[in-house]
């Protein structure tokens, strides 16, 4: 920690400075786009920016230009300009808000999104495929698809067969060279080895540093809320992945959050619930819906977002400089399979996290818009009531699509959630101690 | 046990090697849309094992190399009673029942496989794990085939299914075993190919719906069965009596997963003579006579799943792109229009829809678009709306 830092600058500053970093970022590619400068299209799930930015490309992520659509509340704008271009309402919005902006020259209320010189995409979803397809269609651009095998059954999902994992890791490392050569194609250069060793040092010291971030969140009071400063955190990570200024944003919050841990800070005023978040964030009333749970007390400890959405920096896993292509498929291959098991098999490591992170409650929130991370929650939340004394909720609405939002219905269910989760404690209450009545103070409702 | 079952070839079928064409259609009907299942249940009896796939394309040589029964797991039209719960809403439907099939053990399997074709498919492996006493898993079909190296990968992927195979049948696989059963499969493709031969040259001889129920009935029986049933039928129907009528030609495009109703194929075939379509594509995925001579049939398969194949909006392959495709198959079907359908809530299906209309569009070729549902029922608003369609193109 710095010496002339004062609690004021800490506490806040991963917000403050996320912000700023976003806005940079966006002016770039604004950049980018009026000088017609080369860009990579990519995804959060197998960005592989650690390989592009060895290239020098300026790095697209469309599904941050979309849910930024909802966050500033023109989803619903872009979403039309889609479907009356053909697109079903039942597809991905993040995908027609992107053909939305496409249509209109790249506009963004971030800024200007310059258009794709190539698109890298894995087959973490196939809701990519599709997408990048559209891209191809409009631009004619090289479109590079990583094949990145994931957990083939439940029984394996978490558990690495080493052998196999070599063999699937060989497959990636292969793939990533055909990449390599397109990608020197493209650019008319050779990969610059020192440029392409520097990035991955830099994905290194952030993902040293978000380990520590999320090790702190485990503390009661929770310091950061997985759901409204975690996608904020999960922003920087993926969009300043393998740059300076990113590594150095996450070693800060480090400060930022040890500083909350020492003086007892909370993420929220008054943590009375630590709840776990599964599925997408509702991107069209985000703050709102925080707020809906954060008036009742109710913090997000951790979320499955954090697993899918960090680019694997949740691993822990830090890639080897004495051999960056292997390391970087290895890297690939354990975030991608990750991810996907966060998405599809991850019966166990929910009820890990609600053990360690001492969960009271877990929300459950399937959305329209993706059927990856949506299709398996109704049977996965079977499962948690099987096996854990917690309160489950399961709310449906979408990321992108306020069509689909209701407001209203959500904040009854929110209620009627707390009411279950203050009834539960107050019965847990007096049964550890059946002569004293129990304690209401320790329940709280809005105010 | 089961490599007997295959030796003794007992029929899963009902139906006398004599049996009038019409009578063999009613019963090949009748089990194509019976959700109890009786092919399946009748060789269970009998002491064999069953792998069920589900949609598009599965290797199903692997399974029937060791003696199993290879079911393509494809939903179908019931209530659903017990499936619904474990699902969200916004999905499609074939998800649903095909889950319901194996809830209520309809559908009793020893080991499940799902492909990742869509998100919500890709799901059906952990769902299954959750609720499901026997092993299933994903195989990941590669997205990225244009690699060089991904015959290779393809390759050790059938090999590792084939292990798992292996086990739960308990019969070792050898080459020998899988050469005859790829001989079986390309017989079985060739009548197929033979099939919609019939349809694109005389298709009054042949209506969407008979055809669709003859190719889907090779999903739930064994293959040599399969290939003794189109034999006996095809020259039959080549033989029948019907007359050309008024009526235009389509290639049906959208039933690569979910399964439009029978009674939705039979609406089309009251105004239109389909083709060519991609109707249980899986089952004709492979085009041509995977090689048997060879010293890797595992290769030789996962060439033919890459380089001799089809095209589905849920496969990626930069060779294809699907609505050049979908014209070649109306080019070449000599197609006046097409059909451009897609199951509700069908995210790949109603993604190519819209380049499907572009193209047709840039094309001038007409097309009807239209979305479905396996278990919808009414269909008078639609054949009104086919009916216009069609006679617009005959007297334009």
């Amino acid at each position: 920690m710095t010496a002339a830092a004062t609690g004021e600058e800490i506490v806040g500053r991963g917000l403050r400075e996320g912000k700023y970093l976003f806005a940079q970022w966006f002016m770039r590619l604004g950049q980018a786009a009026e000088n017609e400068e080369l860009a990579a299209y990519v995804f959060v799930m197998g960005s592989l920016v650690e390989v592009l930015r060895g290239f020098d490309l300026h790095i697209v992520f469309p599904e941050i230009n979309s849910l930024q659509t909802a966050v500033k509340k023109v989803s619903g704008d872009f979403l039309s300009v889609a479907e009356d271009y053909g697109y079903s309402p039942d597809v991905c919005g993040y995908v027609k808000a992107d053909v939305a902006m496409q249509l209109q020259d790249g506009r963004h209320p971030m800024g200007r999104i310059p258009r794709p010189s190539i698109a890298v995409l894995t087959n973490a979803c196939n809701t990519y495929l599709k997408w990048a397809e559209i891209w191809d269609r409009f631009y004619h651009i090289p479109l590079v698809t990583v094949d990145v095998p994931a957990s083939r059954s439940a029984a394996t999902s978490g558990q690495l067969d080493e052998a196999a994992l070599e063999a699937d890791r060989r497959f990636v490392e292969q793939q990533l060279r055909e990449l390599i050569v397109q990608l020197e194609t493209l650019t008319g250069r050779p990969l610059d080895m020192d440029r392409f060793r520097q990035v991955l040092h830099d994905t290194n010291r952030m993902t040293r540093a978000w380990a520590r971030i999320l090790e702190l969140n485990r503390g009661t009071p929770s310091v950061f809320n997985a759901l409204m400063d975690g996608t904020v955190y999960l922003g920087v990570a993926n969009a300043l992945r393998g740059t300076p200024e990113g590594a150095l944003y996450f070693e800060r919050l480090v400060e930022e959050m040890e500083y909350k841990t020492a003086h007892g800070m909370g993420a929220i005023e008054d943590e009375q619930h630590r709840l776990i978040f599964v599925g997408v964030p509702c991107y069209p009333i985000f703050r709102r819906f925080h707020e809906l749970f954060a008036e009742w007390g109710g913090s997000f400890v951790s979320s499955t977002y954090l697993w899918f959405a960090a680019g694997g920096m949740n691993l822990g896993f830090e890639y080897d400089l004495d051999r960056p292509i292997e390391s970087l498929a290895e890297g690939v291959l354990r975030s991608v399979r990750a991810a996907t098991d966060a998405m599809m098999f991850h019966d166990r490591a929910l009820l890990e996290a609600i053990d360690v992170f001492h969960a009271d409650g877990v929300v459950y929130h399937p959305v329209k818009s993706c059927r990856t991370v949506s299709t398996g929650l109704a049977d996965s939340r079977r499962v948690v009531l099987q096996q854990r004394d917690v309160q489950c909720l399961y709310i449906e609405s979408d990321m992108m699509d306020q069509r689909v939002v209701s407001e209203a219905q959500l904040k009854n269910r929110i209620d009627a959630f707390f009411e279950g989760l203050n009834s539960r404690r107050l019965r847990l209450q007096a049964q550890e101690a059946p002569a004293a009545s129990p304690d209401a103070s320790a329940t709280r409702v809005p105010a | 046990m089961s490599v007997t079952l295959m030796e003794e070839a007992i029929p899963l079928l009902d139906l006398s090697p004599d049996a009038p064409l019409d009578e063999a259609m009613a019963v090949v009907r009748e089990v194509v849309e019976d959700t109890e299942m009786p092919t399946v249940h009748r060789w269970r009896e009998a002491g064999g094992k069953v792998l069920g796939h589900f949609q598009v394309y599965f290797p199903e040589e692997l399974a029937h190399a060791a003696g199993m029964l290879p079911v393509k797991v494809r939903g179908g039209q019931m209530d659903r009673r017990e499936a619904d719960s474990h699902f969200g809403s916004y999905l499609c439907s074939i998800l649903r029942s095909s889950l319901e099939l194996a809830l209520t053990k309809r559908l009793e399997l020893d080991m499940f496989v799902t492909h990742p074709i869509c998100d919500a498919a890709r799901n059906l492996a952990g769902l299954w794990a959750r609720n499901l006493p026997y092993p299933s898993q994903i195989l990941y079909l590669p997205q990225n085939p244009n690699s060089a190296h991904a015959p290779e990968y393809l390759r050790n992927e059938y090999a590792r299914v084939l292990g798992d195979i292996e086990t739960v049948s308990g019969c070792k696989v050898s080459d020998a075993a899988l050469r005859r059963s790829m001989a079986v499969y390309n017989e079985n493709r060739r009548l197929l190919r033979e099939l919609y031969a019939v349809k694109r040259e005389t298709p009054w001889l042949l209506p969407v719906d008979e055809a669709y129920v003859l190719v889907a009935v090779g999903g739930l029986i064994r293959r040599e069965e399969h290939n003794e049933l189109l034999r006996r039928l095809l020259p039959r129907i080549a033989a029948r009596p019907a007359r050309r009528q008024d009526k235009i030609r389509v290639v049906f495009e959208g039933g690569f997963c979910e399964q439009p109703p029978l009674d939705l194929l039979r609406a089309i075939a009251e105004f239109c003579y389909v083709v060519d379509d991609d109707l249980l594509i899986g089952l004709r995925w492979i085009v041509d006579d995977v090689p048997t001579d060879t010293s890797d049939p595992l290769l030789a398969l996962a060439e033919a799943y890459l380089d001799h194949s089809s095209y589905s909006p849920v496969q990626h392959d930069l060779r294809k792109p699907k609505e050049k495709m979908l014209l070649r198959r109306i080019r070449e079907s000599r197609a006046d229009a097409a059909i451009v359908a897609a199951a509700k809530m069908c995210e790949p299906g109603l993604d190519e829809q819209v380049a499907y209309m572009k193209e047709l569009d840039a094309e001038r070729i007409p097309y009807f678009v239209t979305e479905f549902e396996e278990k919808m029922t009414g269909f008078e608003h639609l054949q009104i709306q086919l009916e216009t369609f069609a006679e617009n193109i005959l007297f334009e």
